[in-house]
């Protein structure tokens, strides 16, 4: 199996020939377009990089909070039940340190500029 | 420029308005298959008027927006009111053959979130756009309703949750985090004490503003009856204060101004904590919103609404901080 460049250093090389090359020659709705091409394969670089692991300790939180089987997905689906079915309190710690766990994760990877913001007070 | 329209919709106008003579240029600004929005340049009387005109050429824009001719009313009727809205100076009929529509004055200003929130020329009044924007909300929601009941259909806040619960079920992708904030949200968003004139998407993109204030409040395709705290709530929501947070009010003031202005102009007096369960519901309604650029996606493989479904995280983030941290 040829794994030399790896998928990440794969898609890193073509976000930079879009980002440095190939966005100065472009102009309009084409230049705007390759940037938020640009941006969707930064997601794809930190998913890459970061998701594996981000996703495992998610699963191993979730079996633990939901006591169930099954793939991230189905974990997911089962806790999505517990919270709707009230069979879960919202202000229980478990289920609060795991959404702030998740979100934690998930936006370091989907948008990791936006957490910068100073909030108002509480 | 030319249009297939511009014929028929030059004779209408001439007919209606005495001394109009003449469409000098015509630029599309935006839309999509169904809608369109051009800018008109006009002779009339021997002046230069500068006009928008909002068209949907095969009829009805979209299921969820008000028919161009309703949405024409209501402005009539806010601007009646005392409200900032451009005039309408032509509503389209169906014998003029030249589509829906309506043809209402261009105003200036800016409507560029990032602009209004970091030029220079803007530094000066943006202390000020909260208590404008309460001013101007008081007055939108003191329009007499009854007239508008027969055109408006009525959507209140329990109506709405149940109707996002409906569209994100059947998406058939649960997240945890959408399901606490319907949880927290089903006690909280309560039926309105009054139903009001609803503009139903007063944030950034409509709000025109210029150095010297809020000109005039755009695009009332989504407008209906219903509660008032929706408005406030909406311009307040996290995903409209691009990065400064700090400043609930659309990312330039603080939601204190904006319900003290509101409750001076107007007879309702509101409390954040009134406002706060409408915020939540703005980051929910938004990040089911994503969740449809998504869909979009799958049928149009647009890269811009496959980013944008990757934004749905970023209300997730915003749900967390103001449910479980009580942040605003």
């Amino acid at each position: 199996m040829m794994d030399q460049p790896s998928v990440l250093e794969l898609v890193e090389a073509v976000r930079n020939f879009l980002e440095q090359r190939a966005l100065p020659e472009l102009k309009g709705h084409t230049r705007f377009h390759a940037r938020v091409a640009a941006n969707a394969l930064g997601i794809v670089a930190r998913e890459l990089a970061e998701g594996p692991t981000a996703f495992n300790r998610e699963a191993a939180r979730l079996t633990a909070l939901t006591g169930g089987k099954g793939s991230r997905e189905e974990l997911n689906r089962l806790l999505c039940r517990m919270i709707r079915e009230g069979e879960i309190a919202l202000d229980d710690p478990r289920l609060t340190a795991h959404l702030e766990a998740t979100i934690t994760d998930k936006i370091a990877i989907d948008q990791p500029g936006y957490t910068g913001g100073k909030a108002a007070g509480s | 420029m030319k249009a297939e329209f511009f014929q028929p919709l030059s004779r209408a106008l001439a007919r209606a308005w005495p001394g109009f003579s003449q469409i000098t240029d015509a630029v599309r600004l935006s839309g999509g298959a169904s809608q369109e929005t051009w800018a008109l340049d006009a002779e009339v009387a021997g002046a230069a008027e500068r006009l928008i005109l909002r068209r949907a050429p095969g009829g009805h824009s979209s299921p969820t927006a008000v028919p161009l001719a309703t949405e024409a009313i209501v402005i009539e009727t806010v601007r009646e009111a005392g409200g900032k809205v451009p005039r309408v100076r032509y509503v389209l009929k169906e014998e003029d053959g030249a589509g829906q529509g309506y043809v209402m004055d261009r105003l200036e200003g800016e409507t560029i979130a990032r602009k209004i929130l970091r030029e220079d020329e803007f530094a000066v009044i943006r202390p000020q756009l909260a208590a404008a924007c309460g001013q101007e909300l008081a007055r939108i929601h003191r329009v007499e309703t009854r007239a508008l009941a027969a055109v408006l259909p009525t959507v209140d806040g329990p109506t709405q949750l149940a109707r996002y619960r409906a569209i994100y079920d059947a998406y058939d992708h649960p997240d945890p985090v959408f399901e606490m904030a319907f949880r927290w949200l089903e006690p909280r968003l309560k039926p309105p004490a009054e139903i009001a004139l609803v503009h139903g998407d007063f944030r950034h993109g409509n709000l025109l503003i210029s150095p010297l204030g809020l000109e005039a409040v755009l695009d009332w395709e989504l407008t209906h009856l219903g509660d008032p705290l929706e408005d406030l709530g909406w311009i307040c929501t996290r995903s409209w204060r691009f990065g400064v947070t700090a400043r609930p009010v659309g990312g330039f003031g603080q939601l204190a101004d904006l319900l003290k202005a509101y409750a001076t102009s107007g007879e309702r007096a509101f409390t954040i904590e009134d406002v706060k369960p409408w915020i939540v519901y703005g980051s929910l309604k938004w990040g089911i919103m994503c969740m449809t650029m998504y869909q979009g996606f799958r049928s149009d493989g647009s890269v811009e609404r496959a980013t944008i479904g990757r934004r749905a995280s970023e209300t997730q983030w915003d749900l967390v901080r103001m449910i479980l941290h009580g942040e605003l």
